[in-house]
């Protein structure tokens, strides 16, 4: 009998990872523990000793790490693992742990933990996460560990689709009634026409439907004639989330799978939107056929709602967050492109001249996945100074049943008008440009603000060409003033990211306690600022996304790749993490109690501060900021 | 004339003997530390019995909760109002063994670790008296009052007895466990630790500092 040992049970159990080990795995660690009794001010490691074969888990009381230079790195309370360099088995210690209150620490074996926790993939992944959150940028030999407990723990959802490895083909010169023949005896619902094994087109059910029982083809017309071709190839790899991304971004129902994704190599499967249906019992794709089939607002509303439960649904499967995103905006914006065509038809004639509608702000970058306020605007195409009038009034009639559809949606009005309806941003593609340029060539407080609203604009209807040249014309102006971006740069920098968490309050980088926490001032909004300034300092257009822009900076610098990739994962964790709140407590998910936070949130926040960090850090180098600070 | 032939003992006896020609260490971090409670049919020593024993014991100044020993012991006596002390029943559902084989392990547990325990002089004895019903020699090992070190502290010097309780108190130690052998004497073990912390502002402290008596203390 061991009663001390139980007790120490009881008590780790409550906190990861040892919640996550089996019983008995859990008791032969507990029998192992050594109990460590400090005092105030007293250290448990220093810098540059050798590191032990124990990590340290606080019981009573709280440690400080802290750097070379006493500078803060991390508070630890009851429950909080720290010292987990042990886990790498060889090195130096790399901070200080030093007792802020008098403590009691458990000291854990880790050879012992090691052993049953790479089996454990839950358990490995909160280790990896603890284990990063106090290593700024992961460095070259924590790779390799990060690497081996990955390993044990790979998405299962990003698993390859499955899709039908026997493919039913015809040739080009097959007569349709010969293919529908093939069609019918297979019991399938398309047939692909290939040529020398290579696809060129695809006929379903519906083209039988579409061409030939209205007449319009006979059935002993060639296959050729009522195709449809070129078809959407992928590779074997592809995944269930892209599988559903393609089908929705090309509208198809059917997809060829070749040997190297593209048309011009041997086919091997096909892989419809059955298949998928059936991998995964999803309705994105018919959520927006219904939109597509709707004829009023109220319905609209009815089917943002559902998507409101298909998104807690995917979170709670733990879909990655920015393929929900996609998804999410796609419905998004096929409801705001229904929206407009049931608005045009209440207008008395058509548009005089051609127009782009814009989504802005958080929908603009494809990350509005909570029901927030609408932030949109509208460009339309130059007209003759005698039509201006006209053509303005026309838009901003048409821009004010857009706005309050939308808001019957459940899109509610922006309270600081940020929205088409306004004549402030419903213009013409000059004087748009002309916007752009003068808040490129003033770039004060309000005016950056507004920048960092309007610089994320994403297309939603109308005219794709007005886009593409209100994007060149400010490029141009960005090119010539150079310090637009420096001043750009300096807004991003604006909201340092606090240092950790301690007991109930925010830890702040000069050591002071804050009771609240707003995510998204506080850690989203830096990452979102970081990646729209980089992206725009190397010229990229039309990469709204957050998550895209840090994909396309690690791809652009790979020198700078880690930080990147440890930004665009930190700001993964954190939409997941806000939406998932706002879902819970039904508001926007901004301000965190800090009390409802257990240790994986907490340290899972906790690491996005560093990533804030460490973008700041490479922004205040490369735009000179300094200085300036 | 038998005075001069020595009386032979078991060999778990001689085993446990001959740990202590070795000379123990003056230096704390060196030092096994075995902190123990016993839980007891009553107070008197002579009369009442033991019917557990709990041990953890502290190296290099931590408390080692693989080497711990906890153990049972069947009594014919039973005294039912300590039963609502330490809950130990006549019976229930512990396993328990007889004094000699709880001598046994404890024993061969402790080797010559320096003892530890709040009021060492009750539980010494209550071995001591188990030791001499099965005709063996007292315990050889150094023993240490945690009562003792408190004074020695001179954080409170109103009184010379201070129950475990108190201390516990004063020194914000969590209470669980309390009045189950290895509970006590996991908190005696913190206390312990926070008493040679406090005693050794210096660094120096050496285990005869701690072995001296409390009035010696002032002139160190």
């Amino acid at each position: 009998m061991n009663t001390i040992a139980e007790r120490i049970f009881d008590y780790l159990k409550a906190f990861p990872p040892f919640n996550l080990l089996t019983r008995s795995q859990l008791f032969a660690v507990s029998e192992r523990v050594d109990v460590i009794y400090l005092e105030k001010d007293k250290y448990l490691f220093e810098i540059d000793k050798p590191v032990e074969d124990h990590f340290y888990v606080v019981r009573d009381g709280a440690v400080g790490l802290f750097r070379e230079n006493n500078s803060l790195v991390d508070e630890c309370d009851e429950g909080d693992i720290f010292g987990l360099r042990a886990l790498l088995r060889t090195g130096l210690y790399k901070l200080n742990a030093k007792a802020i209150e008098e403590s009691i620490v458990y000291s854990i074996s880790s050879e012992l933990l090691e052993k049953y926790i790479t089996t454990n993939k839950d358990a490995s992944q909160f280790l990896m996460a603890s284990f990063a959150s106090n290593t700024r940028v992961k460095q070259a030999d924590d790779n390799d560990f990060i690497e081996s407990l990955n390993r044990s723990s790979e998405y299962t959802y990003l698993q390859t689709a499955d899709y039908s490895k026997n493919p039913i083909t015809c040739s080009i010169h097959t007569s349709v009634k010969e293919a529908a023949q093939i069609m019918t005896h297979k019991h399938v619902g398309s047939i692909i026409i290939v040529n020398d094994n290579k696809p060129i087109g695809i006929i379903t059910d519906k083209d039988l439907r579409t061409k030939i029982a209205t007449g319009k083809f006979t059935i002993d017309d060639k296959v050729s004639a009522i195709m449809s071709s070129p078809v959407i190839t992928y590779p074997e790899t592809i995944t269930v989330a892209e599988t559903q991304i393609a089908m929705l971004k090309n509208k198809i129902t059917h997809l060829c799978i070749t040997k190297d994704g593209t048309d011009n190599s041997e086919l091997t499967g096909i892989l419809s939107e059955h298949d998928i249906i059936v991998l995964r019992e999803n309705n994105a794709s018919s959520l927006i056929k219904e939109i597509k089939r709707s004829y009023w607002p109220e319905q609209l509303k009815d089917i943002r709602e559902r998507t409101e439960t298909l998104l807690t649904k995917y979170l709670e499967q733990d879909i990655p967050i920015d393929f929900i995103s996609k998804l999410v905006s796609a419905i998004n914006d096929a409801i705001t492109q229904r929206i407009i065509e049931f608005a045009l038809t209440e207008m008395d004639s058509k548009p005089p001249t051609k127009f782009t509608w814009l989504a802005i702000g958080s929908q603009g970058r494809q990350e509005q996945l909570l029901m927030t306020d609408q932030d949109n605007a509208l460009v339309f195409e130059d007209v003759e100074p005698s039509k201006y009038e006209d053509t303005k009034s026309y838009f901003l009639k048409l821009t004010d049943h857009i706005n309050h559809s939308l808001e019957i949606v459940g899109f509610e009005l922006c309270p600081a008008q940020m929205m088409a309806n306004n004549p402030k941003w419903c213009n013409s593609i000059t004087e748009w440009s002309q916007q752009f340029k003068s808040w490129i060539a003033t770039p004060d407080q309000d005016n950056l603000m507004l920048c960092t609203i309007f610089f994320d604009y994403e297309h939603v209807y109308g005219d794709t060409s007005l886009v593409n040249q209100l994007s060149e014309q400010i490029f141009e102006s960005i090119a010539s003033h150079d310090i637009f971006l420096t001043y750009l740069g300096r807004n991003a920098l604006q909201n340092p990211p606090p240092l950790s968490f301690f007991r109930q309050f925010l830890v702040e980088d000069d050591g002071e306690h804050k009771d609240q926490f707003d995510i998204k001032s506080r850690a989203m909004m830096p990452l979102v600022d970081a990646a729209r300034l980089l992206i725009l300092s190397h010229n990229i257009k039309s990469t709204n996304n957050t998550l895209e822009r840090y994909e396309k900076l690690a791809e652009l610098e790979p020198q700078n790749k880690d930080t990147y990739i440890f930004c665009l994962e930190s700001y993964k964790n954190l939409l997941r993490f806000r939406t998932q709140r706002g879902l819970a407590n039904d508001d926007s998910g901004r301000f965190i109690d800090l009390e409802s936070l257990n240790k994986s949130d907490r340290l899972r926040l906790k690491r996005s501060f560093k990533a804030v960090k460490s973008i700041q850090e490479l922004i205040k180098t490369r735009f000179k900021l300094s200085q300036l600070l | 004339m038998h005075w001069f032939k020595r009386k032979t003992y078991p060999e778990f006896w001689n085993n446990y003997a001959s740990h202590f020609k070795r000379a123990q260490s003056q230096e704390l971090e060196k030092i096994r530390f075995m902190v123990f409670d016993t839980e007891t049919t009553g107070l008197e020593t002579k009369k009442d019995r033991v019917l557990s024993i709990g041990c953890i014991a502290i190296s290099q100044l931590k408390i080692k909760v693989s080497d711990q020993l906890e153990v049972y012991l069947k009594q014919e006596l039973f005294n039912a109002d300590t039963v609502k002390i330490h809950g130990l029943l006549r019976d229930g559902k512990l396993t328990k063994i007889d004094e000699l084989e709880a001598l046994k392990e404890f024993l061969n547990y402790i080797e010559d670790a320096v003892i530890v325990a709040h009021h060492a002089a009750f539980d010494v004895a209550m071995i001591n008296e188990m030791l001499k019903r099965n005709d063996l020699p007292k315990l050889k090992n150094k023993v240490l009052d945690t009562g003792h070190l408190f004074q020695k502290t001179k954080i409170d010097t109103s009184k010379t007895h201070f129950s475990l309780d108190e201390l516990c108190k004063r020194f914000h130690i969590p209470m669980h466990d309390r009045h189950t052998a290895s509970g006590d004497a996991y908190i005696t073990s913190l206390l312990f630790l926070k008493l040679l912390s406090l005693l050794n502002d210096k660094n120096k402290l050496k285990l005869n500092d701690l072995l001296s008596p409390v009035k010696r203390i002032g002139l160190l």
